[in-house]
Protein backbone atom coordinates (compact mmCIF):
# COMPACT_ATOMS: atom_id res chain seq x y z
CA UNK A 1 0.00 0.00 0.00
CA UNK A 2 1.18 3.35 -1.17
CA UNK A 3 0.59 6.54 1.35
CA UNK A 4 0.18 9.96 0.85
CA UNK A 5 0.37 12.82 3.30
CA UNK A 6 -0.51 15.47 1.18
CA UNK A 7 -3.58 13.92 -0.47
CA UNK A 8 -7.07 15.49 0.08
CA UNK A 9 -8.46 12.84 2.18
CA UNK A 10 -5.36 10.38 2.65
CA UNK A 11 -6.66 7.91 0.72
CA UNK A 12 -7.70 7.02 -2.64
CA UNK A 13 -11.25 6.39 -2.58
CA UNK A 14 -12.68 9.57 -0.80
CA UNK A 15 -10.12 10.96 -2.96
CA UNK A 16 -12.37 9.80 -6.06
CA UNK A 17 -15.49 10.41 -4.66
CA UNK A 18 -15.03 13.87 -4.05
CA UNK A 19 -13.65 14.30 -7.21
CA UNK A 20 -16.94 12.51 -8.96
CA UNK A 21 -19.63 14.51 -6.64
CA UNK A 22 -17.68 17.92 -6.97
CA UNK A 23 -17.72 17.27 -11.11
CA UNK A 24 -21.69 16.59 -10.85
CA UNK A 25 -22.20 19.84 -8.79
CA UNK A 26 -20.34 21.81 -10.98
CA UNK A 27 -21.95 20.42 -13.94
CA UNK A 28 -25.52 20.88 -12.41
CA UNK A 29 -24.56 24.25 -11.60
CA UNK A 30 -23.31 24.96 -15.05
CA UNK A 31 -26.62 24.19 -16.78
CA UNK A 32 -28.48 26.09 -14.38
CA UNK A 33 -26.65 29.13 -14.75
CA UNK A 34 -26.78 28.73 -18.31
CA UNK A 35 -30.03 27.94 -18.56
CA UNK A 36 -31.32 31.01 -16.61
CA UNK A 37 -29.01 32.83 -19.20
CA UNK A 38 -30.85 31.25 -22.05
CA UNK A 39 -34.03 32.01 -20.45
CA UNK A 40 -32.97 35.34 -19.42
CA UNK A 41 -32.47 36.41 -23.10
CA UNK A 42 -30.96 40.12 -22.54
CA UNK A 43 -29.20 40.06 -18.87
CA UNK A 44 -28.86 43.09 -16.76
CA UNK A 45 -26.83 43.66 -14.07
CA UNK A 46 -29.81 43.88 -11.75
CA UNK A 47 -31.50 40.97 -13.04
CA UNK A 48 -27.74 39.14 -12.59
CA UNK A 49 -27.41 40.50 -9.14
CA UNK A 50 -30.67 39.46 -8.05
CA UNK A 51 -30.39 36.01 -9.02
CA UNK A 52 -27.03 35.92 -7.65
CA UNK A 53 -28.32 37.74 -4.23
CA UNK A 54 -31.47 35.63 -3.55
CA UNK A 55 -30.60 32.48 -0.86
CA UNK A 56 -31.46 29.43 -2.89
CA UNK A 57 -28.42 30.68 -5.27
CA UNK A 58 -25.88 31.81 -2.51
CA UNK A 59 -26.37 28.49 -1.03
CA UNK A 60 -25.92 27.02 -4.19
CA UNK A 61 -22.63 28.95 -5.53
CA UNK A 62 -21.35 28.05 -1.55
CA UNK A 63 -21.68 24.40 -2.34
CA UNK A 64 -20.33 25.37 -6.39
CA UNK A 65 -17.02 27.22 -4.71
CA UNK A 66 -16.33 24.70 -2.09
CA UNK A 67 -16.62 22.01 -4.98
CA UNK A 68 -14.24 23.89 -7.15
CA UNK A 69 -11.77 24.07 -4.49
CA UNK A 70 -12.13 20.46 -3.35
CA UNK A 71 -11.95 19.69 -7.05
CA UNK A 72 -9.08 21.48 -8.13
CA UNK A 73 -7.02 20.22 -5.04
CA UNK A 74 -7.45 16.27 -6.15
CA UNK A 75 -7.08 17.29 -9.72
CA UNK A 76 -3.48 19.42 -9.42
CA UNK A 77 -2.24 16.94 -6.89
CA UNK A 78 -2.58 14.42 -9.07
CA UNK A 79 -0.53 16.85 -11.54
CA UNK A 80 2.03 17.29 -8.68
CA UNK A 81 2.37 13.79 -8.58
CA UNK A 82 2.61 12.29 -11.71
CA UNK A 83 5.11 15.43 -13.26
CA UNK A 84 6.83 16.55 -10.58
CA UNK A 85 8.55 13.71 -9.28
CA UNK A 86 12.77 12.73 -8.64
CA UNK A 87 11.51 10.11 -11.04
CA UNK A 88 10.65 12.75 -14.18
CA UNK A 89 13.01 16.03 -13.22
CA UNK A 90 15.46 14.56 -10.75
CA UNK A 91 16.85 15.11 -7.34
CA UNK A 92 14.94 18.08 -6.87
CA UNK A 93 11.86 16.36 -7.48
CA UNK A 94 10.21 16.03 -4.24
CA UNK A 95 11.29 19.88 -3.14
CA UNK A 96 9.68 21.18 -6.31
CA UNK A 97 6.48 19.38 -6.02
CA UNK A 98 6.03 19.69 -1.95
CA UNK A 99 6.56 24.11 -2.62
CA UNK A 100 4.13 23.82 -5.89
CA UNK A 101 1.85 21.98 -4.14
CA UNK A 102 1.78 24.54 -1.00
CA UNK A 103 1.22 27.29 -3.48
CA UNK A 104 -1.54 25.55 -5.14
CA UNK A 105 -3.27 25.03 -1.73
CA UNK A 106 -2.80 28.40 -0.60
CA UNK A 107 -3.91 29.62 -3.47
CA UNK A 108 -7.04 27.41 -3.29
CA UNK A 109 -7.61 28.58 0.03
CA UNK A 110 -7.27 31.97 -0.62
CA UNK A 111 -10.03 31.71 -3.74
CA UNK A 112 -12.49 29.61 -1.37
CA UNK A 113 -12.58 32.02 1.01
CA UNK A 114 -12.74 34.99 -1.21
CA UNK A 115 -15.61 33.31 -3.30
CA UNK A 116 -17.34 32.81 0.19
CA UNK A 117 -16.94 36.80 0.83
CA UNK A 118 -18.11 37.72 -1.80
CA UNK A 119 -21.15 35.09 -1.79
CA UNK A 120 -21.90 36.05 1.73
CA UNK A 121 -20.07 39.43 2.65
CA UNK A 122 -23.33 41.43 0.56
CA UNK A 123 -22.94 44.13 -1.54
CA UNK B 1 9.76 -2.79 -47.53
CA UNK B 2 11.74 -0.61 -45.31
CA UNK B 3 12.09 -1.67 -41.39
CA UNK B 4 13.61 1.05 -38.74
CA UNK B 5 14.12 -0.62 -35.87
CA UNK B 6 15.18 0.89 -32.44
CA UNK B 7 18.93 0.56 -31.90
CA UNK B 8 20.39 0.38 -28.29
CA UNK B 9 23.17 -1.50 -27.41
CA UNK B 10 24.50 -0.22 -23.61
CA UNK B 11 28.16 -1.39 -23.43
CA UNK B 12 29.19 0.33 -27.52
CA UNK B 13 26.43 2.55 -27.59
CA UNK B 14 26.40 6.07 -26.15
CA UNK B 15 22.78 6.25 -27.08
CA UNK B 16 19.83 4.69 -28.54
CA UNK B 17 19.28 5.20 -32.80
CA UNK B 18 17.18 4.10 -35.02
CA UNK B 19 18.25 1.53 -37.49
CA UNK B 20 16.90 1.42 -41.14
CA UNK B 21 16.71 -2.10 -43.14
CA UNK B 22 15.70 -3.28 -46.43
CA UNK B 23 13.73 -6.52 -46.23
CA UNK B 24 12.17 -8.20 -48.88
CA UNK B 25 8.66 -9.96 -48.19
CA UNK B 26 7.55 -10.78 -51.36
CA UNK B 27 4.31 -8.66 -51.13
CA UNK B 28 2.41 -11.40 -48.25
CA UNK B 29 0.93 -9.99 -45.46
CA UNK B 30 3.72 -11.70 -43.01
CA UNK B 31 3.65 -11.37 -39.16
CA UNK B 32 5.39 -8.26 -37.70
CA UNK B 33 7.85 -11.88 -36.14
CA UNK B 34 8.53 -12.94 -39.59
CA UNK B 35 9.65 -9.62 -40.36
CA UNK B 36 11.58 -9.78 -37.47
CA UNK B 37 13.25 -12.69 -38.00
CA UNK B 38 14.70 -11.28 -41.72
CA UNK B 39 16.03 -8.95 -40.57
CA UNK B 40 18.04 -11.32 -37.95
CA UNK B 41 19.30 -12.91 -40.86
CA UNK B 42 20.86 -9.57 -42.17
CA UNK B 43 21.97 -8.73 -39.13
CA UNK B 44 22.21 -10.94 -36.04
CA UNK B 45 23.37 -8.18 -34.05
CA UNK B 46 19.87 -7.51 -33.36
CA UNK B 47 18.12 -8.38 -30.09
CA UNK B 48 14.18 -9.36 -29.41
CA UNK B 49 12.76 -11.58 -27.42
CA UNK B 50 10.19 -14.39 -29.05
CA UNK B 51 9.10 -17.83 -27.98
CA UNK B 52 5.64 -19.72 -29.19
CA UNK B 53 5.51 -17.53 -32.21
CA UNK B 54 1.58 -17.79 -31.77
CA UNK B 55 0.31 -15.25 -28.92
CA UNK B 56 0.46 -17.34 -26.34
CA UNK B 57 3.56 -16.83 -23.94
CA UNK B 58 3.39 -13.00 -24.19
CA UNK B 59 7.52 -12.80 -24.96
CA UNK B 60 7.58 -10.17 -27.96
CA UNK B 61 5.29 -7.34 -27.31
CA UNK B 62 6.75 -4.40 -28.90
CA UNK B 63 5.69 -0.77 -29.63
CA UNK B 64 4.84 -1.42 -33.52
CA UNK B 65 4.44 2.02 -35.56
CA UNK B 66 3.48 3.74 -32.13
CA UNK B 67 0.90 1.35 -30.97
CA UNK B 68 1.82 -1.75 -28.25
CA UNK B 69 1.19 -5.64 -29.83
CA UNK B 70 2.48 -8.99 -29.54
CA UNK B 71 4.77 -9.50 -32.81
CA UNK B 72 3.91 -12.90 -33.43
CA UNK B 73 -0.12 -11.91 -34.45
CA UNK B 74 0.20 -8.42 -35.64
CA UNK B 75 0.17 -8.76 -39.58
CA UNK B 76 1.92 -6.10 -41.25
CA UNK B 77 -1.21 -4.94 -42.80
CA UNK B 78 -2.58 -4.30 -39.28
CA UNK B 79 0.62 -2.64 -38.27
CA UNK B 80 0.02 0.82 -39.94
CA UNK B 81 -1.54 1.74 -43.13
CA UNK B 82 0.35 2.26 -46.11
CA UNK B 83 3.18 -0.62 -44.86
CA UNK B 84 1.86 -3.53 -46.07
CA UNK B 85 2.00 -1.82 -49.65
CA UNK B 86 5.41 -0.53 -48.56
CA UNK B 87 4.18 3.24 -48.59
CA UNK B 88 5.54 3.46 -45.10
CA UNK B 89 8.41 1.95 -43.19
CA UNK B 90 7.38 -0.61 -40.41
CA UNK B 91 8.82 1.07 -36.97
CA UNK B 92 9.45 -1.03 -33.83
CA UNK B 93 10.58 0.24 -30.53
CA UNK B 94 10.66 -1.76 -26.74
CA UNK B 95 7.96 -1.01 -25.11
CA UNK B 96 7.41 2.22 -23.21
CA UNK B 97 8.40 3.21 -20.14
CA UNK B 98 10.47 -0.04 -19.26
CA UNK B 99 14.13 0.09 -19.37
CA UNK B 100 16.40 -0.94 -22.05
CA UNK B 101 18.47 -4.01 -21.60
CA UNK B 102 19.10 -4.07 -25.13
CA UNK B 103 17.42 -3.00 -28.42
CA UNK B 104 13.83 -4.81 -28.06
CA UNK B 105 14.55 -6.31 -24.92
CA UNK B 106 12.99 -4.44 -22.21
CA UNK B 107 13.34 -4.95 -18.02
CA UNK B 108 10.24 -6.39 -16.69
CA UNK B 109 11.58 -5.83 -13.44
CA UNK B 110 8.99 -3.04 -12.43
CA UNK B 111 6.04 -4.57 -14.33
CA UNK B 112 6.58 -8.13 -11.85
CA UNK B 113 6.96 -6.46 -9.00
CA UNK B 114 3.71 -4.78 -9.40
CA UNK B 115 2.18 -8.04 -10.64
CA UNK B 116 3.70 -10.11 -7.26
CA UNK B 117 1.64 -7.42 -5.42
CA UNK B 118 -1.56 -8.24 -5.80
CA UNK B 119 -0.29 -11.35 -4.66
CA UNK B 120 -2.04 -13.58 -7.69
CA UNK B 121 -2.60 -16.62 -6.54
CA UNK B 122 -5.97 -18.19 -4.75
CA UNK B 123 -5.98 -17.86 -1.46
CA UNK B 124 -8.13 -20.01 1.39
CA UNK B 125 -7.57 -21.02 4.56
CA UNK B 126 -10.39 -23.74 4.93
CA UNK B 127 -9.28 -27.28 4.43
CA UNK B 128 -8.28 -28.64 1.03
CA UNK B 129 -11.31 -31.29 -0.26
CA UNK B 130 -10.40 -34.62 -1.59
CA UNK B 131 -11.18 -33.31 -5.21
CA UNK B 132 -10.89 -29.63 -6.91
CA UNK B 133 -12.86 -26.82 -4.87
CA UNK B 134 -15.40 -26.55 -7.21
CA UNK B 135 -17.58 -23.43 -8.73
CA UNK B 136 -20.90 -23.40 -10.19
CA UNK B 137 -21.30 -22.30 -13.85
CA UNK B 138 -22.49 -18.79 -13.19
CA UNK B 139 -19.23 -17.97 -10.73
CA UNK B 140 -16.84 -19.40 -13.46
CA UNK B 141 -18.24 -16.93 -15.74
CA UNK B 142 -17.02 -14.31 -13.81
CA UNK B 143 -13.69 -14.89 -14.18
CA UNK B 144 -13.74 -14.98 -17.96
CA UNK B 145 -12.23 -11.96 -19.56
CA UNK B 146 -9.40 -11.82 -16.58
CA UNK B 147 -7.94 -15.23 -16.58
CA UNK B 148 -6.76 -14.85 -20.19
CA UNK B 149 -4.26 -12.15 -19.17
CA UNK B 150 -0.44 -13.60 -20.19
CA UNK B 151 1.34 -10.94 -19.18
CA UNK B 152 3.00 -9.13 -22.01
CA UNK B 153 3.08 -5.79 -20.52
CA UNK B 154 1.65 -3.88 -23.40
CA UNK B 155 -1.46 -2.47 -21.25
CA UNK B 156 1.06 -1.43 -18.59
CA UNK B 157 3.62 0.01 -20.87
CA UNK B 158 0.87 2.11 -23.05
CA UNK B 159 -0.42 3.72 -19.63
CA UNK B 160 0.72 7.23 -18.99
CA UNK B 161 0.09 6.58 -15.44
CA UNK B 162 2.58 3.31 -15.33
CA UNK B 163 4.46 5.48 -17.35
CA UNK B 164 5.04 8.82 -14.79
CA UNK B 165 4.45 6.15 -11.28
CA UNK B 166 5.85 2.52 -12.22
CA UNK B 167 6.48 1.54 -8.44
CA UNK B 168 2.94 3.49 -7.01
CA UNK B 169 0.43 2.51 -9.98
CA UNK B 170 -0.01 -0.97 -10.11
CA UNK B 171 -0.81 -0.60 -13.47
CA UNK B 172 -3.73 -2.29 -15.67
CA UNK B 173 -2.20 -6.00 -16.23
CA UNK B 174 -1.55 -6.11 -11.99
CA UNK B 175 -5.27 -4.63 -11.94
CA UNK B 176 -6.55 -7.14 -13.97
CA UNK B 177 -5.36 -10.29 -12.14
CA UNK B 178 -6.01 -8.63 -8.88
CA UNK B 179 -9.99 -8.44 -9.77
CA UNK B 180 -9.20 -11.88 -10.99
CA UNK B 181 -8.77 -13.07 -7.35
CA UNK B 182 -11.31 -11.06 -6.41
CA UNK B 183 -14.20 -12.29 -8.75
CA UNK B 184 -12.95 -15.67 -7.64
CA UNK B 185 -15.51 -17.65 -5.58
CA UNK B 186 -13.08 -19.94 -3.86
CA UNK B 187 -10.79 -16.64 -2.70
CA UNK B 188 -11.07 -15.58 0.87
CA UNK B 189 -9.00 -12.76 0.98
CA UNK B 190 -11.07 -10.30 -0.50
CA UNK B 191 -10.77 -7.68 2.23
CA UNK B 192 -7.03 -7.96 2.59
CA UNK B 193 -6.65 -7.88 -1.13
CA UNK B 194 -9.28 -4.46 -1.22
CA UNK B 195 -7.26 -3.17 2.28
CA UNK B 196 -4.27 -2.62 0.08
CA UNK B 197 -5.85 -1.26 -3.06
CA UNK B 198 -7.74 2.17 -1.54
CA UNK B 199 -4.31 4.27 -1.19
CA UNK B 200 -4.49 7.37 -3.66
CA UNK B 201 -1.73 5.65 -6.10
CA UNK B 202 -2.32 1.89 -6.37
CA UNK B 203 -5.51 1.51 -8.20
CA UNK B 204 -6.83 5.18 -8.43
CA UNK B 205 -4.17 6.68 -10.50
CA UNK B 206 -6.34 5.08 -13.11
CA UNK B 207 -7.30 8.13 -15.10
CA UNK B 208 -9.49 5.53 -17.31
CA UNK B 209 -7.79 6.87 -20.48
CA UNK B 210 -8.21 3.08 -22.00
CA UNK B 211 -5.10 2.80 -23.75
CA UNK B 212 -4.77 -0.22 -22.14
CA UNK B 213 -7.83 -2.25 -23.59
CA UNK B 214 -7.33 -0.75 -26.94
CA UNK B 215 -3.51 -2.42 -26.93
CA UNK B 216 -4.33 -5.55 -25.19
CA UNK B 217 -3.84 -8.39 -27.94
CA UNK B 218 -5.93 -10.49 -26.27
CA UNK B 219 -9.01 -8.29 -26.55
CA UNK B 220 -9.50 -7.87 -22.35
CA UNK B 221 -10.40 -5.00 -20.98
CA UNK B 222 -8.56 -3.86 -17.74
CA UNK B 223 -10.64 -0.45 -17.33
CA UNK B 224 -13.74 -2.38 -16.72
CA UNK B 225 -11.95 -4.87 -13.97
CA UNK B 226 -10.29 -1.66 -12.35
CA UNK B 227 -14.47 -0.53 -12.52
CA UNK B 228 -15.52 -3.23 -11.01
CA UNK B 229 -12.68 -2.94 -7.91
CA UNK B 230 -13.45 0.42 -7.24
CA UNK B 231 -17.23 -0.10 -6.89
CA UNK B 232 -16.00 -3.16 -4.23
CA UNK B 233 -14.25 -0.87 -2.62
CA UNK B 234 -16.65 2.13 -2.14
CA UNK B 235 -19.24 -0.97 -1.12
CA UNK B 236 -17.21 -2.00 1.37
CA UNK B 237 -16.01 1.53 2.81
CA UNK B 238 -19.93 3.50 2.78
Amino acid sequence: MVTSVTSLGRNGLSDWLVQRVSAVLLAVYTVVVLGWLIAQGEVTYEAWSGFMGCLVMQIANTFMIVAVGAHAWVGLWTVTTDYLTTRQIGAAGTVVRLIAQLVIALLTLVYVLWGLVIIWGGV
Amino acid sequence: MKVSIYRYNPETDREPYMKEYEVDTGGKDLMVLDVLNLVKEQDDSMGYRRSCREGVCGSDGMNINGKNGLACITPLSAAAPGVLEGKKALILRPLPGLPVIRDLVVDMTMFYNQYEKVQPYLQNNTPAPAIERLQSPEDREKIDGLYECILCACCSTSCPSFWWNPDKFLGPAALLQSYRFLADSRDQATDERLGKLDDPFSLFRCRGIMNCVSVCPKGLNPTRAIGHIREMLLERAV
